[in-house]
């Protein structure tokens, strides 16, 4: 705003009006408190849901190995997923229709098929496969191993989570690099690199302005699908809450173990995906959206019957 | 019809003999020919879509020719020639070639998230594979020579469009080019920024860079020229030198363009 409103610059008297009465928000705020106190009522001192075990398991080494194994499963899911996902975009946009076609059919595979499916074929994989052998087929082998080592437990989720997840990275990827100029192609080409340069060094990182929002998403999203891992016995977070009851029969208390575990993860996953944003948006947009921090502070500082301070 | 370039030396630096361009069925480029001198400064009008930014792209190869001979240098633009046969050149060898071709865009084109001087260093240093040490003294060097050394840290961003037109300048001479291509390096400018731009390509063309200059600048060309082309429908239709093309045009769509632009 170049110019000041005429009343800030006292040219003219501030206008001093009744603002608009919204008698209906006042009603439907008086009826969500009644039925959220219920609900918190009920929540707090029903018996079903004993607290005082769901505070007891916590903090219990089980769980928190849990913990530890889900956080784990979303890292290396997510890394596969990112560094699979973005040579898939590269692929799918190369001129060779055969590099592009084949990524083109990763892509519709994998997102065409239940990621639980993939997850329970790779468990199984090992049992069906007598053997795995690298050389020449039908001629000599170098490299001999029993499929069961090849594919653990661990390396079966990794496999199942983290190609599943490429194929929607790889979209997310691709929609980044076409939203780079086609100008910054043909600048870095002029110069004389090759397309492979030019796509690392040029194109890449001004994609990631537009990929690392929807890659955080994909990220509290894949927390949440590591307890896919329980179907195949895979001891992360739902895995260990599960163990816990099958042998105490608590199942709602320590699903609600499980839940605020969960709970947490996403919440500080949310609040680091919403400061990264804040970062990429700059040089795009003129003014950074203020944090929530921010927005509490200038609700304090809001005058009766003044406009918002901006 | 040949345009020939003033100084007229033995071995042009660009050479075109019929060279054909089409895009599917639109045929943009229907035989041009014309040859730039080394040192020369060849300046290139045209009513738009007359095909001249089609055919700087196809001097460093960023587009093919469909048909024609196309040389700079003496070497065969996309294509080696052995025996009476033609090899078409890998994208590494076309790369190389390219490297000695500097580019200046309409848009400037520069890379957002490089300051200045890493937009003048990048090629250097990732394609040449140059020590930074080296490049960072050329690079500064070349940022002073076009007005812009306390520039050096800011990003395209914070520049104003001249400012980041002579950055592209210096980012391509960081290669240290022998030829120069300008598509309408002025014309996504205000008026105001026009002089400034104009002023480093003077300086440029005094130091005997050869120079291909798309531009709708008819003082340059008159002033800094050494040899003017009329570009239409993808043909030249009148060469000559800037004074005599612009102040006694042979053909009637030549006068009929000048009337406009001038
Ligand atoms: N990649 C492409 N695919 C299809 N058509 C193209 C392509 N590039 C250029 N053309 C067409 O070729 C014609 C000539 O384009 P060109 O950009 O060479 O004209 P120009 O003389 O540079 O015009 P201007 O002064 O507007 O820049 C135009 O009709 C354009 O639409
Ligand atoms: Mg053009």
């Amino acid at each position: 705003m170049a110019d000041p409103l005429p009343a800030e610059r006292g040219e003219a008297e501030a206008i001093k009006a009744i603002p608009v009465r919204h008698p209906g928000r006042w009603v439907a705020a008086a009826i969500i408190l009644v039925l959220a106190a219920q609900l918190l009522h009920w929540v707090v001192t029903d018996s079903a849901l004993q607290w005082g075990v769901v505070g007891q398991y916590l903090f219990n080494s089980q769980i928190l190995t849990g913990v530890e194994n889900t956080i784990k499963l979303t890292i290396i899911a997510m890394v596969m997923g990112a560094v699979l996902g973005i040579g898939l975009a590269v692929m799918r946009l190369s001129k060779n229709p055969i590099v592009s076609g084949v990524a083109w059919i990763y892509i519709w595979f994998f997102r065409g098929t239940p990621v639980l499916v993939q997850l329970i074929f790779w468990f199984n994989l090992p049992s069906v496969l007598r053997s795995v052998s690298l050389g020449i087929p039908f001629g000599p082998s170098w490299f001999h191993t029993d499929p069961k080592d090849l594919i653990t437990q661990l390396i079966a989720v990794c496999l199942g989570l983290g190609l599943n997840e490429a194929a929607y990275m790889a979209e997310i990827a691709r929609a980044g690099i076409l939203s780079v100029d086609e100008g910054q192609v043909e600048a870095a080409s002029a110069l004389g690199m090759t397309r492979l340069l030019a796509m690392r060094r040029i194109v890449l990182p001004q994609a990631m302005r537009v990929i690392i929002p929807p890659t955080g998403n994909e990220t509290i999203s894949m927390l949440k699908t590591t307890s896919l891992a329980v179907f195949v016995a895979y001891n992360e977070l739902l895995g260990a809450a599960t163990n816990v009851y099958s042998r105490t029969y608590q199942i709602i208390p320590l699903l609600l173990t499980a839940s605020i575990w969960y709970l947490f993860m996403t919440s500080v996953l949310t609040i680091g995906q919403y400061y990264l944003e804040r970062h990429y948006a700059r040089g795009a947009l003129r003014e950074l959206p203020l944090t929530p921090l921010q927005k509490l502070r200038l609700l304090g500082q809001r005058n009766p019957g003044g406009a918002a301070p901006t | 019809m040949t345009a020939t370039g003033s100084s007229g030396a033995a071995h042009p630096m660009v050479q075109a003999q019929g060279v054909h361009k089409h895009f599917g069925r639109l045929e943009v480029l229907k035989g041009v020919d014309l040859e730039v001198a080394p040192r020369d400064v060849f300046c290139l009008i045209g009513p738009s879509g007359s095909g001249k930014s089609t055919f700087l792209r196809c001097i460093n190869h960023l587009e093919k020719i469909s048909a024609g001979r196309l040389s700079v240098d003496g070497e065969l633009v996309g294509y080696r020639q052995q025996g009476d046969k033609l090899y078409e050149l890998r994208d590494r060898e076309v790369c190389q070639k390219r490297q000695e071709i500097g580019m200046v865009f309409q848009h400037f084109n520069l890379f957002p998230h490089m300051t200045a001087l890493g937009n003048v260093m990048a090629a250097p240093v990732r394609v040449r594979k140059e020590a930074k040490a080296v490049v960072h003294e050329r690079a500064t060097r070349l940022l002073d020579r076009v007005g812009l050394h306390d520039k050096a840290d800011c990003y395209p961003a914070q520049l104003s469009g001249g400012q980041q037109q002579r950055v592209a300048i210096a980012r391509a001479l960081a290669m240290e080019p022998k030829l120069m291509l300008f598509d309408e390096p002025t014309s996504a400018l205000d008026p105001e920024l026009v002089g400034e731009v104009l002023d480093v390509m003077r300086d440029l063309a005094a130091e005997g860079m050869t120079m291909i200059v798309v531009t709708h600048e008819m003082g340059f060309a008159r002033e800094v020229g050494d040899a003017l082309v009329f570009m239409d429908e993808g043909v030249v239709v009148e060469a000559g030198t800037p004074r005599d093309v612009i102040n006694n045009p042979q053909h009637e769509r030549t006068k009929g363009f000048l009337s406009k632009v001038l």
